[in-house]
């Protein structure tokens, strides 16, 4: 029972839980703010109707997100102590700005969104869902900036046996946060304009409250094709940076083991970490790794056999990660593309509006795909270059992280059944009846 | 030096108020199934803090990050000391706001009943909890110089650390009843009104024992009798506690709340003053122990988190302040059936 192995465990099923349902709350918000903002201004009841539906949804979601995070901020103390001893002094400031100037503001204000229906105008109201919306993403602008530190380290320096901040600017602008937020953010509209567009799918295919279905998929569309491109275009430009800083990280989401020039990439393959080779590879393509990482299709990517051992990153999930990942992100594209040319008869088209309700889970899935290329390709360090991940757990017994690694396991499995039943019984039902 | 000590009162200030603000969300909670007679009494119950509780929850967020961000050493081995406990409570609270959320979502009784005992072990927990682990901190925990914990959990339970939770279940009890006296009307504020007055009757002699019981099994007192005006602190505290019972008396349930909300921060600053500048004691050895010299950040660090402090801290006081006026007075019919209500 090893409390390092458990540990990682539990981080990964507790963030993974998490990140079920922060993109959707971080997405959805800015939708449903957009959607009340325009009930304030024309006054119809319908984007009423929408936001109160929307809003549904949206709130358990919420609730989830909420309680799954508690749990994360803590963590970094129990599990990993060494870890927050040796960069809390950076990393912990950022944790605390995001509690006192985004996570109060969020969680003020969703009491007042919830409860304030009577007592506030249309507009206001509308306001106090702004505010959650820009709260919850600021909320993530500082927990990626948080990771982005863990990924490329700057601004510190190592002082009294530990990394001490020396340019606060620096870790707030880093480039690898940076790209990180305009990543991750347009990808939770992503989600959640699919989100929204699958399940007016659903009703539009049983022609229930086709116009509230029809505007809402139709502002999830605009939304989902903008966004689903931005997310692509700053996936590339990660791409490129990861291929500077993190040469280890960029070989294994190829599986690509040999230092060449007009480096391929290969379309499948089964890595074969022992023997330092791919078991089979099917589509090999010359100078499209090479183009991918640095722009050039000559340049030379460092392969994994000329990283020592002790610093590669396990293979197999970063290659099939980013795979599926980079697959799924195009297919999204694609589909929010056609949808585009549909957008004015989409009840005329039954095939994609019920691809679209099967397309609900699969920016999920990139999402989590995504952050295990970045996490567990940034093995076997914790802090990139800095500090191994094996030397950042808390001296405690395997037992106690089992105990609590089997609690974690149990409750949120019955969270998710639970949360998960209520959100497909809130769809089912819809939205109000219209009173006119 | 000033630096850390001042960001020590401040590490301080942020679970005083974490306990003020959250502690009536944990007495309403543990009192819930006892007063919550028809389905009705339950939900204005829960809807009487559902507007606020998340905002309170992120004190102790902020109490969290704050350990982390200015004591990086105090976090590191705090949390990992005392990791079950921690645990146990972080899981308490998940389904306290899971229950609030999910409660109301389906119209079936057995559905209703399973978050019912949520809520009530949800907010139990963590008041009993919290007190069990201040109190063990208080008395020093048995962990080394390289910050390895030596003891076992079960000794958490010991007769004082016992005590400390039970002031802290009866102080919170105390502060949610006098959160239900402002909230409710008829019948159901019948019971509460009579319910706040039979706590202050628990929670008086408990109070006492405990501040007898420290003299004894701790060195809180050292401070006090270093600087014996520090003594009004704990003069404070129980004159905020009896002027709770004659406001309760006189009917002025706001003020008998915030008195009660100021008898919660002055007894957690009995502690914070005592323990100064200590944060995390040890009791194998005095050196091992961690303060707020020993284990602060760098002074950038807490020159920047004290700017962002500075200035956020008083802004989110100010919007919590205006949400508590805006959701003021009772709990009417109209709140309930609002379609959105707990």
């Amino acid at each position: 029972m090893d409390p390092v192995f458990l540990s990682r465990l539990q981080f990964a099923a507790a963030t993974m839980f998490h990140f079920l349902f922060v993109p959707l709350t971080l997405g959805i918000s800015i939708i449903i703010a957009y959607m009340e903002t325009k009930y304030a201004r024309t006054g119809e009841e319908v984007y009423l109707r929408m936001t109160k539906f929307w809003g549904k949804l949206f709130l358990i979601n919420f609730a989830l997100g909420v309680v799954t995070g508690i749990t994360l901020e803590f963590q970094f103390g129990t599990n990993w102590s060494r870890y927050s001893e040796y960069v809390g002094d950076v990393f912990g400031s950022l944790l605390a700005i995001e509690a006192s100037v985004a996570f109060f503001l969020e969680s003020t204000f969703i009491g007042i969104w919830i409860f304030g229906w009577k007592k506030l105008s249309a507009k206001a109201h509308a306001t106090v869902m702004w505010l959650v919306a820009a709260a919850s993403n600021f909320s993530g602008v500082w927990i990626l900036t948080a990771n982005g530190f863990m990924q490329n380290p700057v601004g510190y320096t190592i002082r009294n046996g530990r990394a001490e901040l020396t340019d606060f600017l620096a870790v707030l602008f880093n480039y690898h946060g940076i790209l990180e937020i305009f990543h991750v953010l347009p990808s939770g509209l992503v989600l959640a304009a699919f989100f929204i567009m699958g399940i007016s799918a659903y009703h539009l295919l049983k022609k229930q409250h086709v116009d509230l279905f029809t505007k809402s998929f139709k502002i999830a569309l605009t939304v989902g094709l903008v966004c689903s491109i931005i997310v692509a275009i700053v996936g590339d430009l990660h791409g490129t940076n990861v291929a500077k800083k993190q040469p280890a990280k960029l070989a294994a989401m190829e599986a690509h083991w040999e230092t060449q020039t007009r480096a391929p990439i290969v379309l499948f393959a089964i890595p074969d970490e022992k023997n330092e080779k791919n078991i089979i590879e099917i589509g090999s393509i010359p100078g499209i790794l090479s183009f991918l990482g640095f722009h050039d299709f000559n340049a030379e990517v460092v392969g994994l056999k000329d990283i020592p051992k002790a610093e590669r990153p396990p293979v197999l999930p970063v290659f099939v990660g980013f795979r599926t990942m980079v697959g799924i992100g195009t297919l999204l594209i694609l589909l929010t593309i056609y949808g585009w040319t549909r957008r004015n008869k989409l009840l005329e088209s039954p095939t994609y509006l019920k691809l679209m309700m099967f397309a609900i889970p699969l920016p999920y899935l990139a999402i989590e795909m995504g952050w295990i290329v970045t996490e567990v390709g940034r093995q076997p360090w914790i802090v990139y270059g800095v500090l191994k991940t094996a030397e950042a757990a808390s001296p405690i017994a395997g037992i106690q992280v089992l105990l609590s690694l089997i609690g974690f396991i149990a409750v949120y499995g019955l969270l998710g059944v639970l949360g998960f039943y209520l959100i497909v019984k809130y769809v089912k039902k819809g939205p109000e009846a219209a009173t006119k | 030096m000033l630096l850390q000590s001042t960001w020590f009162f401040l590490w301080g200030l942020l679970w005083a108020v974490f306990f003020m603000t959250d502690g009536f969300d944990f007495g309403v909670g543990t009192l819930y199934p006892f007063l919550g007679k028809s389905d009705t009494d339950k939900r204005v119950m829960i809807n009487s803090i559902g507007p606020l509780w998340d905002g309170n929850e992120v004190w102790l967020i902020t109490a969290g990050g704050v350990t982390f961000a200015a004591f990086p050493l105090v976090y590191a081995t705090m949390f990992s000391s005392l990791y079950t406990p921690l645990m146990l409570i972080l899981f308490a609270l998940i389904f306290r706001g899971v229950a609030f959320e999910f409660r109301g979502k389906i119209n079936s009784d057995g559905w209703k009943k399973l978050w019912d005992t949520f809520i009530f072990l949800g907010s139990f927990l963590p008041a009993l909890l919290f007190g069990v682990a201040f109190a063990n901190i208080f008395q020093g925990i048995p962990f080394d110089g390289d910050g390895i914990y030596h003891g076992n959990t079960l000794k958490l339970l010991n007769p004082y650390g016992l005590l400390g939770g039970l002031l802290f279940v009866l102080l919170f009890l105390q502060h949610g009843a006098n959160w239900l006296n402002i909230k409710t009307t008829g019948d159901l504020h019948k019971r509460t009104v009579a319910v706040s007055q039979k706590i202050w009757l628990l929670l008086v002699p408990v109070a006492v024992i405990f501040l007898i019981a420290s003299y004894f099994a701790t060195s809180l007192y050292d401070n006090y009798f270093k600087y014996p005006i520090l003594f009004l602190v704990i003069l404070i505290a129980v004159a905020a506690l009896f002027a709770t019972r004659i406001f309760i008396a006189k009917q002025h349930y706001f003020k008998a709340w915030f008195a009660s909300a100021l008898t919660i921060v002055s007894c957690t600053f009995f502690g914070i003053i005592g323990l100064f500048p200590t944060l995390f004691p040890s009791n194998m050895d005095k050196v091992f122990s961690l303060t707020a010299y020993n284990a602060s950040s760098s002074p950038l660090t807490l020159k920047i988190m004290l700017g962002v402090v500075l200035v956020f801290i008083p802004i989110v006081i100010a919007y919590q302040v205006w949400s508590y006026n805006f959701f003021k007075g009772p709990v009417t019919q109209e709140d309930l059936d609002m379609d959105e209500a707990y």
